[in-house]
């Protein structure tokens, strides 16, 4: 039992702390709040508050519990919504009321809930960890899978029969080698700060697909990936963020709100259970974690809410899920590990961010992957990791976003003026890049055909050609631009509204399948092959953009998502018709 | 028992060291009393065994090391509440100046308040009318945003401010509805303009002020809009009121804020503000909202000016990433003559979305919205391309756009302080600008939306 010494905002000094280990979870002053160990001096020990430390003072006692920063893995994680040390938040509203009050003990799985319990592995079963012992349905979208856990092997004992158990029945007894019997029950623990073993990791090949068309054609993401999603405020980072959410074809979705505003949150909490996932026809909310650390919650907490949210990713992902882990966002995160460094006054490297900035972000981003997991099955988990950083004034040069870019290997450059101009999703598509395109081109030749790709990269060229283009129409006008150059322009723009932008708020337009962004792109390049040749033949321009079928194509993206594929073909039959017709009466004049 | 301390060891800026303390907790408020008997506040920042560093709220002149005493009052800093705030006129450390009576407090309430859980939270989706067509129409404020008024030195945010207070309200609702404002830093006059203002309209009978001025001491201004965010969650949330918080300039605050930081000799971050400051300014901005089960909401409206009209300044920055979008002011605007001069392409209202459409404005509101920026934004272009390379160069479509632009500001943006339109006259304008186009241009609004409120082209 220690005494406290000293407080300065979160962080507290306490003495006689010699029985502690480094990174240790204390419990705090007479409201028992809860700190983690992050310095010691001797018998001193640096201690952060994951709460508010107001009214604590010199000669309180500090407890330690001898263990780190830990999470419990077992059924009752999904649909929870949790703040950054796994406590959760609905169970607090119904205990404390609407605000957050201080030293609130809950525990992070409901222990009287009963989940039904179905036996996998069988009495005499040589198991090691990971090894899925049973399963329980957790919510009609997750089967969770009960394994051995990590460094634990021996002969199964005793297994539950099929029937209704809490997470705290005991139901698997295994006989380790050295003949001691273990009791497991559904739940275990394991500390944040260190990630998950497996057996081995993939190089990610298969694309992640998220519904939205700037992302998926462009400038795709793989499962298992990393991505930063880096812009200024207003650019819609967030709704990006919850686009990824909602729509990426993964069995588990954790979203990570770090040091944002709580509205969003309570956003996703509300509007998730009311999304139907278009996989599994079930709520998005039964694939869904949530952890929520608010701007106005304890910045210490906040700090710790990154791993609290990649380790329960990681226990999905040894289950065989794909998971995506969505954190919104990083600089906060680093903003909270900036303020504890300067507490702990350590010298600061580049704008006050400790020098291990880097590192940090680099082991955070590093745990995501496509790996064997562990077990002797040999299953296929992934994690996919996407971060959302907030550089002050849209600065990229600063630590958090130099740090990201470093590391990450897709990046969605959101764009204010863009934004300003309500072209939503604002992702800039001059600067944007994926290096996952070269890896995952076997999977689009196999699944969309060759043709995509090609397409893919001439549709980039356009668009680097509109750019350019638009340098010399600054200077000297439209009109005096070759006409295959003005129609280069036309269909940049074509590309830029009718493909490129996309509606988050409208039903329709909120999620676009692989096929309909393949078809979609190939119409409006179908276009141009055709206006091309009717220039050739004599064609004016202006009556290539009046064919009544290019306003159907302005329309084509909002086309219900069950007649896209024939409304489609029929305006590509439309517009061969009438733009041959204007050829051909072209031909006829000359 | 309170033990009263004569061992001030240290005073620098803000900040004081007493030494030999004992039972000293962080946070705690404490009472300084001088040899002539005057009485400062003060709080503590850090206890380190027997010593303890406190900040006080006022100036530190006068204050003798030897035989000033320092008592310590064992709970943070509260603040007294009850119904009868309303029409009072309170300072920066929340003590009634307006020559009334000692309030008689209900409750005492820390004025740190408590994080809101998100769990708990109630989305704000309700329309507030707030008669000006740029919010309105584009920018949609909705019941329990925080949506603040980026300004410059010399702008008319104040007008804006009070236009707003005076013409906001809630379609078809008659819960109570209050404000509060919090001035912080700023001079007599424009403090003076929100009174008259709020005397004029009669406003000021359920209004609560908060003054510190500019020559009021800096370091107060850290507790201003504190003690009228707590009067603000008193009247909301246990009232049940609809409140409308004020709060200017929260330049100043974060000046003060750096002052302290600076005194404390933290490591600082950008532009020398301390590197919490996002943390900080959270934790007042966050406090706005609606609760479930609630009635009550708190509205937010922080103004602030932007040192060189800088949008990438801290302080406009980091308000902007935690505040649900931002209504810029333009200068170039101003100059125009065009009142309100709001920036309408930078300013975004974040919850416009889910306060918009049918059973809440009008079923083309969200499209016309868009089709409206997007014009707007396409004139704009039209425009800077006309000045570089004469009106002859644009195609008849850009000329349109161009003159689009010019009616749009003249006509929708610029209202005046005075007018206050329904949000069905401020679509009806809309369309009536959207006339000026192409039919065909208009393509984020669908066909059928056309066919009802275009008149047939023929």
């Amino acid at each position: 039992m220690g005494k406290i010494i000293k407080v300065s905002g979160p962080l507290v000094v306490a003495e006689g702390m010699a029985d502690a280990n480094m990174a240790d979870v204390v419990r705090v002053g007479p409201h028992r709040l809860i700190g983690e160990i992050l310095n010691m001096t001797g018998d001193l020990a640096s201690i952060q508050v994951y709460e508010e430390t107001s009214g604590l003072g010199p000669g309180a006692e500090v407890e330690t519990t001898g263990a780190p920063l830990s999470v419990e893995l077992g059924p009752g994680l999904i649909e929870n919504i949790y703040d950054g040390i796994q406590r959760p938040l609905e169970e607090i509203v119904k205990r404390v009321g609407a605000n957050i009050t201080r030293g609130i003990e809950v525990p992070p799985l409901p222990r009287d809930k009963k989940w039904h319990w179905t036996p996998v592995a069988a009495v005499g079963d040589a198991v090691t960890g990971g090894d899925v012992l049973g399963t329980v349905p957790e919510t009609a979208s997750v089967l969770h899978k009960i394994m051995v856990p990590n460094g634990i092997t021996g002969t199964v004992e005793y297994l539950a029969e099929d029937g209704e158990y809490t997470i705290l029945d005991e139901v698997v007894r295994i006989k380790l080698p050295s003949g001691e019997i273990r009791s497991l029950t559904m739940v275990q623990k394991w500390p944040v700060r260190v990630g998950r073993p497996y057996q081995k990791k993939f190089p990610p090949v298969t694309p992640l697909q998220s519904g939205q068309r700037v992302i998926d054609t462009m400038f795709p993401i793989a499962k298992g990936g990393t991505a930063a999603v880096p812009g200024p405020f207003g650019s819609g980072k967030t709704v990006v963020q919850h686009q990824l959410a909602k729509w990426s074809d993964v069995d588990i979705v954790v979203y990570i709100g770090c040091g944002e505003r709580g509205n969003e949150m309570t956003d996703v909490l509300r509007e998730f259970p009311e999304l139907t996932d278009p996989r599994t026809g079930e709520t998005l909310m039964k694939r869904t974690v949530l952890i929520a650390n608010t701007s106005d919650m304890p910045v210490a907490a906040r700090e710790a809410s990154v791993y609290t949210g990649i380790t329960i990713a990681e226990y999905f992902r040894d289950m065989g899920y794909d998971v995506a882990v969505i954190a919104d966002s990083t600089s906060r995160w680093a903003e909270a590990l900036r303020e504890m460094s300067g507490r702990l006054e350590e010298m600061p490297g580049e704008e006050g961010y400790p020098a291990y900035l880097a590192s940090r972000l680099a082991q955070f981003y590093e745990r995501a992957g496509m790996v064997q997991c562990m077990g002797s099955d040999d299953r296929i988990g992934s994690l996919t990791a996407v971060g959302a950083v907030s550089p002050p004034g849209g600065d990229l040069s600063e630590p958090v976003s130099q740090g990201t870019m470093r590391i990450v290997k897709v990046f969605w450059s959101l764009d204010a003026s863009l934004a300003y101009r309500r072209h939503f999703p604002a992702i800039n598509w001059l600067n944007s890049y994926s290096l996952y395109l070269e890896s995952m081109r076997p999977w689009y030749d196999e699944h969309l055909g060759e043709e995509f790709m090609v397409n893919r990269s001439r549709a980039m060229r356009l668009l680097q050609e509109e750019n350019e283009l638009n340098e010399i129409v600054q200077l000297v006008g439209k009109d005096s631009l070759s006409a295959t150059d003005q129609l280069t322009l036309e269909i940049a723009r074509m590309l830029r509204e009718d493909f490129l932008q996309q509606n988050a708020f409208m039903d329709v337009d909120s999620y676009s399948s692989f096929d309909r962004q393949k078809r979609l792109l190939g119409l409006i390049l179908h276009y141009e092959n055709l206006c091309r040749g009717a220039i050739a033949k004599g064609a004016a321009l202006s009556d290539l953009y009046a064919i009544p079928s290019r306003e159907r194509l302005g329309w084509a993206k909002y086309t219900e998502s069950d007649q896209y594929a024939r409304a489609y073909d029929e305006i590509a039959r439309a517009m061969a018709e009438e733009i041959e017709s204007l050829a051909r009466k072209a031909g006829e004049q000359a | 028992m309170i033990k009263e301390y004569r061992t001030i060891h240290e005073i620098s800026g803000p900040l004081m060291v007493v030494e030999q303390v004992e039972g000293v907790t962080y946070d705690e408020l404490a009472e300084i009393r001088l040899t002539d008997g005057t009485v400062r506040l003060c709080k503590v920042l850090e206890v380190n065994g027997e010593r303890a560093v406190v900040q006080l709220f006022d100036s530190s002149a006068g204050i003798n090391l030897r035989d000033s005493k320092i008592r310590f009052l064992g709970h943070p800093l509260q603040m007294g509440v009850s119904g009868d705030m309303l029409g009072r006129v309170f300072n920066g450390m929340g003590q009634p100046i307006d020559g009334g009576p000692e309030l008689l407090a209900e409750k005492f309430m820390d004025i740190n308040g408590l994080p809101m859980n998100p769990a708990a939270r109630d989305y704000p989706n309700e329309f507030i009318q707030t008669g000006v067509s740029t919010i309105d129409g584009l920018n949609t404020l909705v019941r329990g945003q925080k949506l603040p008024i980026f300004s410059g030195s010399g702008l008319p945010h104040a007008n804006l401010a009070a236009q707003i207070a005076r013409q906001a309200r809630v379609l078809d609702d008659s819960s109570q509805f209050a404000v509060v404002f919090a001035a912080i830093g700023i001079t007599f006059e424009e403090s003076e303009f929100f009174v008259r203002e709020f005397k004029r309209t009669g406003a000021i009978d359920r209004t609560v002020l908060f003054t510190n001025l500019a020559n009021d001491p800096a370091v107060e201004r850290i507790a201003t809009p504190r003690m009228a965010l707590t009067a603000a969650e008193y009247l909301a949330f246990e009232k049940e009121m609809q409140v409308l918080v004020i709060l200017t300039d929260i330049t100043n605050y974060a000046e003060a804020l750096r002052e302290v930081s600076a005194a404390k000799k933290e490591v600082p971050g950008r532009r020398g503000y301390p590197g919490y400051l996002y943390t900080d300014l959270a934790t007042l901005y966050e406090r706005a909202g609606r609760k479930e089960g609630c009635k009550g909401s708190i509205t937010m409206i922080p103004i602030l000016t932007m040192p060189e009209d800088d949008k990438t300044h801290p302080i406009p920055d980091l308000t902007g990433y935690i505040t649900e979008g931002q209504i810029i002011l333009s200068r170039d605007l101003y100059r125009k003559g065009i009142l309100p001069p709001v920036d309408v392409l930078p300013s975004l209202s974040r919850l416009k979305d889910k306060g918009v459409g049918e059973g809440k404005t009008r079923a083309d509101h969200a499209p016309t919205m868009n089709q409206l920026f997007a014009a707007y934004a396409s004139g704009k272009e039209a425009k800077e391309l006309m000045t570089i390379l004469g009106e002859a160069a644009l195609s008849p479509t850009d000329l349109l756009y161009a003159k689009f632009a010019d009616e749009f500001e003249k006509r929708y943006v610029n209202q005046g302080f005075e007018e206050n339109r329904t949000i069905i006259q401020t679509l009806d304008l809309g369309w009536e600008l959207l006339r000026m186009l192409p039919r065909s241009e208009l393509k984020r609004i669908k066909p059928e939306m056309l066919d009802q409120y275009l008149p047939k082209e023929d």
